[in-house]
């Protein structure tokens, strides 16, 4: 057992995304405060893996991990969590991260705090602020044990105290990989064609409030009298209404736009996600305790659909 | 094709979560189904309908008050409900993984479905732990899945629209994003049928894991920002945006 703490990191088509730099930030205060290490963990060889802050890199290079396979992946980890006994794993609560992170808590039998926000020492552990209930509570949670699992939601701590150039030590695969369960065949990229809303200056965004797909309609009148285009939360999609492409959140784009006008979105953390950059957001929601108040720049306890017309009236 | 479906039961957060003491006040809360267990459904209903094969929809019962789901997931073409009597709403996600793992273990499941999360608890997701109790590999983020003799071809959401196919050999365990067409409604009086014809098979529940996580506190965010706050009528409020906007010059 040691102080250390391992950042799962995690990359694609060569790229690492943002959260693994953040978490290797913030996992280097962690290990300071702890008195141990900090060190990065890439899986798969087709990356640059010299570009953390961390104290030491690993990258495990095997065919296998070419592309991310759950499996493999959740392997990998595990025999190097057995390996090195850290006192802290991290991994972004990310469409990846989640495949692993509850999974090598039940694997090896230690604690795992998901959807966290915040970590900080105290007497000499960790305690973890996690977001609860759609982000409407949060909860205070301290591992018990001699290795913790946290995994924290995108955004949650800066990207640049991360990045750095540790030269990065590559392995080979410290499990055996043949005999795998699960086969990747092909990558599928999103549908072209539709307009593309992360370039978009000005959007008006439907969430389930809307209803249904006969009142897409009004949000479109409205986006374009403002010049915008109507961009959408997850169940909107899900259910049909709008297409994939219009999708902002988590599994969705992220959007930076100059004006975010939300039309029954609750606010959802995977939601924010994808706009809490942006310039200016209004939200127009009918419950005033909708944790998208909490983020917005300005909001309204009001019908969307009263003030959609009304709007369409002045403009 | 045998496919088991786990089903949860979590406070609805459409309105005020309350909280007593470390953790939420479940006596004044609503139950209703995960939103994303719906979407588990359908998968399974709908490889069901391509391939042939029986359902069976699990759930732990926390507050004595599964039925009604259950009896929704039969209206929706499960073929079999199960429930684990446990009545105890803040069992952790470990111990409810190891309980249904347990209850799961001897059904012959070629594919076992969860939801990618519920809204509710933190310490992650059944789904994974379920996996890892039954030593079957774990995909989540799943959007479709089509089953052939022994595998399974299976399709994972990243972000941004993108996403990967792979072929996962059965039994496996799915974690469902969305199936790929909307969950079917079930009318109220197919349900109601349900309801009074159905049998729901109960199991005790067996085996014991612990997430290992000690709740100091639970409690409304602790906000650092709020939105300034547009009163008056839907009219005024519209008329407040359109003057910000112009004077930002967005409109
Ligand atoms: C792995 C994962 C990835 C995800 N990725 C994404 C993602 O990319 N993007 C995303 O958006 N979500 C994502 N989600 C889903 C997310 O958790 C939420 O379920 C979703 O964001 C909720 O969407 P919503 O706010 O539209 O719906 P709800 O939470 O149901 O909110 C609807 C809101 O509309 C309000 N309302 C209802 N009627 C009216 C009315 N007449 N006038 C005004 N207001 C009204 C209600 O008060 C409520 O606040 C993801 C979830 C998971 C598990
Ligand atoms: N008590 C339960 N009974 C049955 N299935 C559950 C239970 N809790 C969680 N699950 C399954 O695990 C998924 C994710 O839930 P969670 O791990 O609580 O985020 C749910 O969508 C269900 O499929």
């Amino acid at each position: 057992m040691s102080n250390d703490i391992l950042v799962i990191t995690e990359h694609m088509d060569g790229k690492f995304s943002d959260v693994s730099f953040e978490l290797v930030g913030k996992a280097k205060e962690l290990a300071k405060a702890l008195g141990g290490q900090a060190a990065a963990v890439v899986v798969g060889g087709g990356v640059d893996a010299n570009v953390f802050a961390s104290d030491s890199t690993i990258q495990v290079d095997d065919a296998a991990l070419s592309q991310f396979n759950p499996e493999a992946y959740a392997k990998v980890v595990e025999a190097l969590v057995k390996e090195k006994s850290p006192k802290v794993v991290m991994f972004g609560w990310t469409v990846t991260g989640m495949d692993i992170a509850a999974w090598l808590s039940a694997r090896l039998g230690v604690p795992c705090a998901a959807y966290a926000k915040d970590v900080r020492v105290e007497g000499g552990g960790i305690v973890v602020s996690c977001q609860a209930y759609g982000g409407k509570l949060t909860a205070e949670v301290a591992p018990e044990g001699e290795t913790a699992i946290v995994a924290c939601l995108a955004g949650s701590f800066p990207a640049e105290a991360g990045q750095g150039a540790t030269a990065a030590e590559k392995i080979a695969s410290p499990v055996d990989l043949s005999g795998l369960k699960m086969k990747f065949i092909e990558m599928v990229k999103p549908a072209g064609g539709d307009v593309d809303i992360t370039a978009q200056t000005k959007l008006v965004s439907v969430g389930r409030g809307i209803g249904g797909k006969e009142n897409i309609e009004l949000a479109e009148e409205l986006a374009a009298k403002l010049g915008a285009v109507v961009s959408a939360s997850r169940p909107v999609v899900d259910a049909g209404w709008l297409p994939r492409t219009r999708q902002v959140g988590k599994s969705g784009l992220k959007v930076k736009p100059k004006l975010y006008l939300m039309l029954g979105i609750s606010g959802a953390p995977e939601h924010l996600e994808g706009m809490k950059g942006a310039e200016l957001i209004i939200a127009i929601n009918t419950d005033k305790k909708a944790p998208i108040f909490n983020v917005a720049h300005y909001g309204a306890t009001a019908d969307l659909f009263e003030v959609a017309e009304a709007m369409l009236e002045l403009l | 094709m045998n496919i088991v479906v786990a089903i949860k039961h979590i406070p609805s957060i459409a309105d005020d979560v309350p909280v007593k003491g470390n953790n939420v006040d479940f006596d004044s809360v609503d139950f209703v189904l995960n939103e994303w267990d719906e979407h588990s459904i359908e998968q399974a209903v709908l490889i069901k309908e391509a391939v042939g094969g029986t359902v069976t929809v699990i759930g732990v019962d926390l507050i004595g008050e599964l039925d009604n789901a259950l009896h929704l997931a039969l209206a929706k073409g499960a073929d079999k409900v199960v429930k684990i009597t446990a009545d105890d709403p803040a069992a952790d996600s470990h111990m409810q993984a190891k309980w249904l793992s347990e209850a799961i273990k001897g059904m012959g499941a070629n594919m076992v479905f969860a939801g990618v999360q519920a809204s509710n608890d933190l310490d992650g997701q059944i789904g994974p732990m379920i996996a890892a109790y039954l030593d079957m590999p774990y995909i989540g983020g799943v959007s479709s899945v089509e089953a052939n003799s022994d595998s399974a071809t299976v399709n994972k959401e990243f972000a941004g629209g993108a996403g990967a196919k792979y072929s996962v050999s059965m039994p496996f365990v799915a974690g469902v994003q969305a199936a790929p067409k909307p969950p079917r409604y079930a009318p109220v009086s197919k349900v109601r049928q349900m309801a009074q014809s159905a049998t729901v098979e109960k199991v005790a529940p067996s085996g014991d894991a612990s997430s290992g996580l000690t709740f100091k506190k639970m409690a409304p965010p602790v906000v650092t920002g709020h939105a300034e706050m547009i009163e008056g009528s839907s009219k005024e409020v519209a008329a407040k945006i359109v003057e910000l906007l112009k004077s930002k010059g967005l409109a």
